[in-house]
């Protein structure tokens, strides 16, 4: 094995890492789906609550800053772990823990309005971001169940503080995965 | 006789020769009845009799809210005690009852008509009169009759399919009614044929139930009726609808279909005999034969019980229980759910309460799970094709995708998979809870998809207003500059 | 009175793994006392050594990913590993290879990629091909078989085998005892240009209907592979496929070209050919999921085989095909899955 030949083939093998590593660049940068498809395909997995925590106005606009890299994918509460693994799994990354300074994740909740507490001031109407709320000035309000998110949107305007949040409806059997070994 | 093999599936030990030796007992009524509002098909009926009202036996107490429940009849005569949340079998373990206490008179509600003349009543109006009779599918789903007779006229299913399969081990309910009521399951068979304009009939019983067969052939010849009696091999699951259809007609019954869909209408024989119970004397669905059976208790036997009977009562009636029976399972060792208590009231779904033993449970109570070793015999026996083995790691994995890839909602739910798995993995208790899994999945994308919808047309609403202001403000400012340069003029119009 | 609620199906047929294992552990005694009386007891040497090597690395590998040892130890999987690895192994080989081949097998073969159902690749043919790879003068000194008509005894080979075992090496003294297998020696034969009839006729090679030595060690596998079909271990799927996609090609080239081409007959008793397709290749977890998938998985390493026995470098060619094949098992079963019940036949 003369010293040439080890020359040899290792030029061979440098130039084929070389020419291969190229070519997978290119077609990372080349054959990656456009973003515009991105922020929907992310958007479908986001939970819709459209509650703010993530400091985006609804989720559409966090879809979009996930997908140009200005937000991480570990901000969505209502989401909870499952949509942050299912961020991750979507665009190959580390799922990582809920970050706690965007909110802590509480379970399917629904707000209700205590009708014997509303004055009917009617200031709740323009702060749920999907019009579950029904009412009008001097009319009691409340909350359409089957529409609300759970969003919590609607609790600060509340001058009487007459709305509370309950756990929503959820189905009477519900049982998780067994994970098995 | 089979017209085509059934391709997978197993042989079981049948355990049936035991509650098969004695004569069908009929079980006296009970000192009270506990209806399940729900009695099986999974939809409760709403109670339109309230508490204490005074009833009788046949008088209509519930009426379905939706075409996937029966109407529900007293089976008794007496009053009604309470309507309240008890333990029962359906799904979830809770669910509404109605209790009636039995005045012990069995008075006939005088509103109960037969229908003698069946081959003149116009088929809609005995398919109504069907309805209002409560008559379910008695084979264990409790799918109200008139229901799925209304659909297979609505898609022309001619061809008439009785299924006397039973192919689940302990259940021997529809072979003891075979043999002694073999004219009732004849007589059933023409009135369906004539709801449903069907010219013939098949009558298909699995080749371990001679007795029957016979039965029900010399019936067939009796009555004159047109009904062809198909001895199948027996083999589990040959009596799940779908497979039995293409066994005996060879078609498939298209994937998330029904056997309508292919001409085909399938009924139990023991709600074909319901059904000419309730022709010949007017009585609704009130009582049926039950399998009370296992090593649990002492003289397995078939009884004839009221619907709402506790079964503690049916266990009486087969001698009580022997031994130390660990699981009161309603249904075959199969796809029977385990009760969490004697207490609970027969339903038109229960086909056989099986008081299991250590002895009858045997190897599943020792059953130690393993991971999956790949090595098929799982799919070699799934009698729909499926690949369980692929289900399991999409189920573990949460995949939904793969689990809709590899058929998960073409699964029966027989369990054969899970009796031969060398690794003693529960596929069939896993399954059922990806289906449910997979339906709060579902439900929680619409709720999401909904709320999307409503919050961009909010958007839109909240856009279009601050245009429209915008406009006004912009026909203003240009009045107003408009007004500088000339002469002061009244506004001719403004826009509001 | 109150009930246990537990759900459906409330029985089992009591299958279970370790029953399957021991099932194939049974269906390899044949092999293995054949395998004696014609090589000497070697095998029961490397297969001491693997299995004890085999429970200590899965014991050590299970506690050091944090789970019980207990239940994977009683289930005998790796003993299975262990015993084909030692019958694919020659038995003159010193015995800190077989630990360390198997170690490899249990280690890089089954625990790196998560434990039992989980392995990609077939662990036993893991180790063999590290070893292979690694150690060729070692892997390829097997003993010359009693009825190759040699001068020695079983005895003989009994003291070789120990000898060898406890890294005895090479000694001139054991010279005549030790040879290439006979599909190595027909390899290099036809490289010196001797013809096929040439080679079949050296009673050193080839005995009546395969190779020397191991047409009877196949023939007992064969005999055990049957039983195992008999009792619904495995299926008739895998087996059947490879020996086709080992045998047809075999049988075409022979008809064209005699001189060149062992015959289906001598490949079929030759090396490893049953123990492979009815033993080795029939692992069910790095196998293809379908049956139908299986037929093209078992062809595919036969036919490998076949080519690796021909053109490739290497005398046997099972443990590279099989090792081929699981990495195309998944590619395999995108495209084999069976149609559902129902579902539109397209």
């Amino acid at each position: 094995m003369s010293i040439e030949v080890v020359l040899v083939a290792c030029a061979v093998a440098f130039a084929l890492a070389l020419a291969l590593g190229l070519a997978l660049g290119w077609a990372a940068s080349r054959l990656t789906p456009a973003t515009g498809r991105l922020v929907e395909q992310i958007d479908a997995l986001l939970p819709q609550t459209q509650c703010g925590q993530c400091l985006y106005p609804g989720c559409r606009p966090y879809a979009a800053a996930i997908a140009n890299g200005e937000a991480d994918i570990n901000r969505c509460p209502p989401g909870g772990e499952a949509t942050v693994r299912a961020l991750a799994a979507l665009l190959d990354r580390e799922a990582q823990p809920l970050d706690p300074q965007y909110g802590a994740s509480k379970g399917a909740v629904v707000a209700w309005i205590d009708e014997e507490r509303c004055i009917g001031c009617a200031r709740c109407l323009p702060a749920c971001p999907v019009d579950a709320i029904v009412g009008a000035a001097r009319y009691t309000h409340t909350v359409i169940s089957a529409q609300c998110t759970g969003c919590e949107l609607c609790l600060p305007p509340c001058p009487v503080d007459c709305i509370v949040l309950r756990p929503a409806p959820a189905a009477s059997w519900r049982a998780s995965l067994h994970r098995a070994a | 006789m089979a017209r085509n093999d059934f391709p997978a599936g197993l042989v079981l030990d049948a355990h049936k020769a035991q509650a098969l030796r004695e004569p069908v007992v009929e079980v006296p009524p009970p000192r009270y009845v506990a209806l399940a509002l729900d009695q099986g098909s999974g939809s409760e009926a709403e109670p339109v009799v309230p508490v204490g009202a005074s009833v009788r036996l046949g008088t209509i107490v519930a009426r379905p809210s939706d075409p996937f429940a029966a109407v529900l009849h007293a089976p008794v005569s007496g009053r009604v005690a309470a309507i309240e949340v008890r333990e029962t079998a359906a799904a979830g373990g809770l669910g509404r009852c109605m209790v009636i206490e039995n005045d012990g008179g069995d008075t006939r509600d005088e509103a109960l008509q037969p229908c003698l003349d069946y081959a003149a009543t116009p088929p809609d109006e005995l398919i109504a009169r069907l309805r209002e009779a409560g008559i379910a599918g008695l084979g264990g789903a409790a799918f109200p009759t008139a229901t799925k007779l209304a659909t297979a006229r609505e898609r022309d299913a001619r061809r008439l399919l009785l299924n006397g399969a039973e192919c689940e081990p302990w259940i021997c309910c529809d072979d003891a009614l075979m043999r002694s009521s073999a004219g009732d399951v004849v007589l059933g068979a023409k009135i369906l044929m004539h709801a449903l304009a069907a010219e013939s009939c098949v009558i298909a019983i699995e080749d371990d139930k001679p007795e029957a067969i016979a039965a029900v052939g010399t019936a067939a010849r009796d009555l004159g009726a047109s009904v062809t009696v198909t001895a199948i091999p027996a083999v589990y699951p040959q009596g799940a609808e779908r497979q039995l259809v293409t066994t005996i007609f060879g078609d498939e019954v298209p994937a998330r279909g029904l056997p309508a869909d292919i001409g085909v209408t399938c009924q139990n024989v023991s709600t074909a005999a319901a059904v000419a119970r309730w022709a010949r004397t007017g009585e609704p669905c009130t009582s049926r034969v039950v399998t009370v059976t296992g090593s649990g208790v002492a003289r397995p036997r078939n009884v004839l019980a009221r619907i709402g009977t506790p079964l503690s009562a049916l266990i009486e009636a087969a001698g009580g229980y022997r031994g130390e029976p660990l699981r009161l399972i309603t249904g075959g060792n199969m796809t029977g759910r385990a009760a969490p208590s004697d207490e609970l009231g027969l339903t038109k779904a229960m086909n056989c309460v099986l008081a299991a033993t250590f002895a009858d449970l045997d190897a599943r109570l020792v059953a130690q799970e393993l991971p999956c070793i790949r090595c098929g015999d799982c799919a070699t026996v799934c009698p729909a094709a499926l690949l369980p083995q692929q289900l399991h790691r999409a189920a573990l994995a949460g995949d939904a995708a793969g689990l809709l890839r590899f058929g998960i909602w073409d699964c029966i739910d027989c369990g054969c998979c899970d009796f031969v798995c060398p690794s003693q993995i529960p596929l069939a208790w896993r399954f059922r809870e990806a289906r449910r899994d997979l339906r709060a999945q579902e439900a929680a994308a619409e709720k999401a998809a909904a709320a999307r919808e409503r919050f961009e047309r909010r958007e839109r609403r909240l856009q279009d207003a601050a245009a429209a202001e915008q406009c006004v403000l912009d026909a203003v400012r240009q009045q107003a500059r408009a007004n500088a340069g000339t002469p002061a003029t009244p506004p001719t119009d403004r826009a509001e | 009175m109150r009930f246990d609620t537990s759900p459906a199906p409330h029985v089992i047929a009591g299958y279970s793994v370790p029953r399957v294992m021991f099932q194939v552990l049974l269906a390899l005694i044949p092999a293995a006392v054949v395998h004696v009386a014609f090589l000497g007891p070697g095998l029961l040497l490397q297969a001491a050594a693997a299995c004890v090597t085999a429970l200590v690395c899965e014991a050590g590998a299970l506690r050091w990913r944090g789970r019980d040892a207990a239940p994977a130890l009683r289930d005998g999987s790796v003993l299975v590993t262990a015993v084909l690895l030692a019958f694919s192994l020659t038995p003159l080989l010193p015995w800190w290879l077989t630990v360390l081949g198997t170690a490899c097998a249990v280690l890089l073969g089954k625990h790196v990629f998560g434990g039992l159902g989980q392995n990609p690749f077939n662990p036993a043919m893991v180790g063999y091909a590290v070893l292979l790879v690694s150690f060729p003068v070692e892997m390829t000194r097997w003993p010359v078989p009693l009825d190759a008509g040699a001068a020695h005894g079983w005895e003989d080979l009994a003291s070789l085998s120990l000898a060898c075992f406890y890294g005895g090496g090479n000694p001139a003294a054991w010279d005549g005892y030790t040879g290439a297998t006979a599909l190595d020696a027909i390899r290099n034969g036809l490289d010196m240009r001797y013809t096929m009839s040439e080679l079949l006729d050296r009673h050193d090679i080839a005995g009546a209907f395969g190779a020397r030595g191991f047409q009877w060690v196949n023939l007992a596998a064969l005999a055990g592979g049957i039983y195992l079909l008999a009792r619904g271990i495995i299926r008739w799927h895998i087996p059947v496929a490879v020996l086709a996609g080992l045998l047809v090609p075999a049988f075409i080239a022979r008809a064209l070209d005699p001189g060149a081409n062992l015959g289906p007959l001598v490949q079929a008793f030759s090396g490893a050919t049953m123990l492979a397709a009815f033993f080795i290749a029939t692992d069910p977890v790095s196998a293809a999921t379908s049956d139908r998938g299986r037929l093209w998985y078992g062809a595919g390493i036969g036919l490998i085989t076949w080519t690796i026995r021909t053109w490739g470098g290497y005398p046997d060619g099972f443990a590279f095909a099989v090792l081929l094949m699981n990495l195309a098992a998944p590619l395999i079963d995108r495209y084999t899955i069976p149609r559902i019940y129902g579902h539109p036949r397209e």
